[in-house]
């Protein structure tokens, strides 16, 4: 067994929170500048042009590249070999997201209770995914995720008869119906099978994919390459204001699933798509 | 061309802006979100009164993040807009004459702009830090518990803006998209 104490998770988890919610991934940064040149929109292309701006300035004052800066979304990768010491490692990340708020000026967004809306003031817990794995290491990965856009994400409980374009329609119409609200140009991430939790697990997994990535699938590669061109012929545009440049990728994650089912669900991203990760 | 718009936005300057015009906006605004609304009309109901003057207001829905030390502001984009849609026609009622947000905005709302001639203008979501950096100072006002929440009084210089929906209730979300969907 390989012992990692507490303090170092701590450490690693501040430093991935303040880190995810100042410097735009380079994946994004390029998909953002990339749209500038197709952007038929003149309004559109300068809003592209004020989004890559933010992220500069975001990233040379180390401020955060939205003032939300979300739920701390964690996964980690635990290796079986791994003994944690010196304490609790649910406890660990939790205040490694406490610190990392704190000191990084990050804002507090959570309540703690959806009814009685008190601020915990540390932005704590956070909701935290833990995966087994083989080996000796702990992959820890920070995604922070804003609410405008979480608010426009769906599950659908399909039928087997809707078939892969029953799916297309049911993603389609989620990007449809999220219009302007979650920040376009959006990250779109998609989960199909598994159960009805799974679903919405992988399609939140699926937004830790670069953009420009493809699943190895090729009747799920092919799924969005279409989807992605259909997103962006719906003239939602940059910040809803018309356009070609609606979504910068679809990300999408299968699992196996019952016979009787096909869920699919939808976590829709907006343009500051953040994760950042470290291997201890 | 861009727009020069000076606060207090009377509502003779509110009923000349037109969707699809391009602002750049310096004076006094409110940030208020969800709970602010929810606190401002409960307080006015019982007291009459509102932590600001509503006549001629521009309401921000925007939740900073925490200024560091020797900042003004941390990062300060707009929030959804139509979390405040239960809200806004009472606030709209009451004098304000401009909200600033993000994200469509409901028939309620569209109906009291029109009759009380009001205007939605739309900033760029998520670009926090670059909106920061038009804003000059920053007290806050009301509802300190509500942290991030509460209601904070802003000076901006030249925030940028585009009027989304006007006081006749042409509204740019509906009618750009059309014009860019194949």
């Amino acid at each position: 067994m390989r012992e990692i104490s507490v303090n170092e998770i701590i450490e690693t988890v501040k430093r991935l929170c303040i880190e995810a919610n100042c410097i735009l991934n380079d994946d994004v940064y390029n998909a953002l500048e990339c749209s500038k040149c197709k952007e038929t929109s003149p309004v559109g292309k300068e809003i592209l042009c004020q989004l890559t701006k933010n992220a500069d300035i975001a990233k040379s004052e180390n401020m955060p590249i939205c003032q939300d800066t979300g739920m701390a979304i964690i996964f980690v990768e635990m290796g079986q070999e791994v003994h944690i010491s010196d304490g609790s490692l649910t406890d660990a990340i939790n205040e490694g997201v406490r610190r990392g708020y704190t000191e990084g000026y990050l804002r507090k967004s959570v309540v703690s209770d959806p009814f009685i809306r008190v601020n915990t003031k540390d932005n704590t817990p956070a909701v935290i995914h833990y995966d087994i794995v083989q080996g000796d290491k702990i992959k820890i990965t920070v995604a922070p995720k804003g609410f405008g856009s979480e608010n426009m994400s769906r599950v659908y409980m399909l039928k087997p008869s809707d078939g892969i374009e029953g799916a297309k329609k049911a993603i389609l119409e989620t990007v449809k119906e999220a219009g302007p609200n979650p920040c376009p140009p959006m990250v779109v991430g998609v989960g199909c099978g598994g159960n009805f939790e799974m679903s919405a697990y992988l399609a939140k997994k699926a937004l830790l994919r670069k953009i420009g990535s493809h699943s190895d699938k090729p009747h799920i590669r092919e799924m969005e390459e279409e989807l992605l061109e259909k997103m962006n012929n719906l003239g939602i545009g940059p910040q809803g204001l018309g356009g070609n440049t609606t979504v910068l990728g679809v990300n999408i994650e299968t699992y196996p699933t019952h016979i009787a089912g096909m869920p699919i669900a939808i976590n829709i991203s907006c343009h500051v798509t953040r994760h950042a990760e470290a291997t201890i | 061309m861009t727009i020069n718009l000076k606060t207090p936005l009377t509502r003779e300057k509110a009923e000349n802006l037109k969707a699809g015009d391009i602002v750049s906006l310096t004076g006094t605004i409110y940030t208020s979100r969800d709970a602010a609304h929810k606190r401002m009309i409960e307080e006015y109901e019982k007291t009459g009164k509102f932590p600001f003057d509503m006549k001629d207001a521009i309401i921000y829905y925007a939740g900073p993040s925490p200024a560091k030390p020797g900042q003004v502001i941390g990062s300060a984009g707009p929030t959804t807009s139509g979390r405040m849609d239960t809200y806004a026609p009472f606030m709209i009622e009451k004098g304000e004459t401009g909200m600033i947000g993000k994200g469509a905005r409901n028939e309620n709302v569209i109906k009291a702009m029109k009759e009380h001639k009001a205007v939605y203008f739309g900033a760029t979501g998520g670009a926090g830090a670059l909106i920061a950096s038009h804003i000059k100072e920053c007290e806050l006002i009301a509802y300190e518990d509500l942290g991030a929440e509460a209601v904070y009084k802003l000076y901006v210089e030249d925030f940028p803006l585009v009027v989304i929906i006007d006081s006749e209730g042409n509204n740019l979300y509906e009618t750009e998209k059309l014009k860019y969907s194949k």
